[in-house]
């Protein structure tokens, strides 16, 4: 559950232009230790590059995001070292296809001397059994399924031992009746008080497990509050529009 | 025939081995060579990516017998006598080399920056999402794979190389090309001779051609 008396990610003013192109117009945003939020809207509303903000994948081009009242848009923060803290899981899994699964998740904290290499492999390990794929430690990428992927991938960004968790549409490339799987982990997770940020389109999900939702549109944040208020009780007219073609 | 084999065989047994000598001591260098600028054509640097991209346009824009030429006769020139002060003496040898490097370097470049674009971004972003640097990514996760699928066009070139020493027969390296032109001088026999070096070549460039596809295979398991 959220804890308010800690804000872990800060968005002031957040803006992202790629040429002329206007894609973050202006976003503020507080999300707290523990929370889980759910970022919904119609594609092309920014949602996915508001989510790379956050761990500069993508460079701002105006506005802060203070992570534990850091600003990482300043060029002095060893963005790398910002990094470890924030795991982030992709559309597309981007597995290590030239790794195989154990190695997939002990390949950064053994190159970053986190800790050692056993140590890296026994939690390695372990995460996989949290995932449910323990035994898939010497596969590689190719041979899993969609949904085994992404699970291998949560696995992975959790080996760094995070305290934020990105989702940038975890499921969408997912066959449907993998979709369950990969959910089960993040809800766990999300039980678990990991502070997580969701670009997603399970209205479901975002309504089960979300502390909050953020409608996106336009490269504005739109409407936000808990689940109940954006999802149930709309009160702006993009999100009406929005709900009533996905629901 | 016969006669050419026993009485020159020898000669072009070793003739072909300086050849050998030549395309690997060229291979060599130019691997390092086409590493280089091969990364310096995708790293996220202006300034990298031109002098990447002018060296590979002016060798590929130069004939290799241009090339050859110009660092045999034309580098020691330059030093010696246009600037002075300096006595630069290039064997055949050393020239062949350099104008080997360079040339198969332009292409190799050419080759690993293709290599290096044909990964998916997502493995670059997914392993700087963990906090790898740029250095530690590219190593650990893109360049292995991006040598994979540069495999096969990397033989194809190191066989290019190994034809083109041919050229350097032009500076005076005793290299197959130069001894058979000997040899058909010394025996009047041009078919007897160009068949048998043609015949020399075809098997040294079958044997690397079906070791690369054995290999080919091999590091494909896995996958």
């Amino acid at each position: 559950m959220a804890d308010k008396s800690v804000i872990k990610i800060k968005v002031e003013n957040l803006k992202k232009s790629y040429g002329s192109l206007e894609v973050l117009k202006d976003i503020s945003t507080e999300i707290y230790k523990g929370e889980v939020v759910c970022v919904i809207g119609p594609s092309g509303s920014g949602k996915s590059t508001f989510l790379r903000c956050l761990n500069r994948l993508e460079n701002v081009t105006g506005g802060k995001v203070l992570i534990d009242d850091t600003d990482i848009t300043s060029k002095q923060v060893n963005i790398n070292h910002v990094r470890e803290n924030i795991g982030m899981v992709f559309q597309h899994f981007n597995l290590f296809q030239n790794l195989n699964i154990l190695d997939n998740l002990t390949l950064a904290p053994v190159q970053l001397k986190k800790c050692s290499k056993e140590e890296a492999v026994s939690r390695g390990k372990k995460m996989l059994e949290k995932v449910g794929l323990a035994d898939k430690a010497a596969s590689f990428p190719s041979q899993l399924s969609g949904g085994q992927k992404q699970r291998v991938a949560i696995a992975r960004a959790l080996c760094m031992q995070p305290d934020i968790m990105l989702f940038d549409e975890p499921t969408s490339a997912l066959d449907p009746e993998m979709v369950g799987e990969v959910l089960q982990v993040m809800k766990e997770l999300a039980g678990e008080g990991m502070t997580m940020v969701i670009v997603t389109h399970e209205m479901g999900f975002a309504r089960e497990v979300a502390d909050r939702v953020i409608f996106m549109d336009g490269g504005y944040i739109v409407e936000e509050g808990t689940p109940q208020e954006v999802l149930q009780n709309p009160k702006e007219e993009r999100t009406i529009d929005f709900l009533n073609k996905v629901l | 025939m016969i006669r050419i084999i026993t009485v020159y065989g020898g000669m072009l047994l070793i003739a072909l081995g300086r050849t050998l000598l030549l395309a690997l001591l060229g291979l060599f260098f130019a691997c390092i060579i086409g590493m280089i600028f091969g990364i310096m054509g995708v790293l996220k640097n202006r300034a990298c990516n031109i002098i990447a991209q002018i060296f590979v346009d002016v060798i590929r824009g130069v004939p290799m017998i241009v090339l050859a030429f110009f660092v045999y006769f034309g580098m020691p020139y330059f030093f010696n006598t246009i600037i002075g002060g300096f006595s630069v003496n290039l064997t055949a040898l050393q020239a062949g080399t350099i104008c080997l490097a360079l040339n198969c370097g332009a292409y190799m470049a050419e080759i690993v920056r293709a290599g290096i674009q044909s990964v998916d971004k997502g493995q670059m972003e997914a392993a700087r999402s963990l906090g790898l640097t740029y250095g530690m990514s590219m190593r650990k996760v893109v360049l292995p794979q991006a040598i994979r699928t540069m495999i096969p066009t990397f033989i194809n070139q190191f066989i290019i190389t190994l034809k083109d020493t041919s050229i350097l027969s032009v500076i005076g390296f005793p290299e197959l090309v130069n001894t058979a032109k000997n040899v058909q001088a010394n025996t009047f026999m041009s078919f007897q001779t160009w068949a048998i070096v043609g015949v020399m070549y075809l098997i040294v460039i079958t044997i690397l051609s079906r070791s690369a596809k054995m290999m080919e295979r091999r590091l494909n398991v896995g996958r």
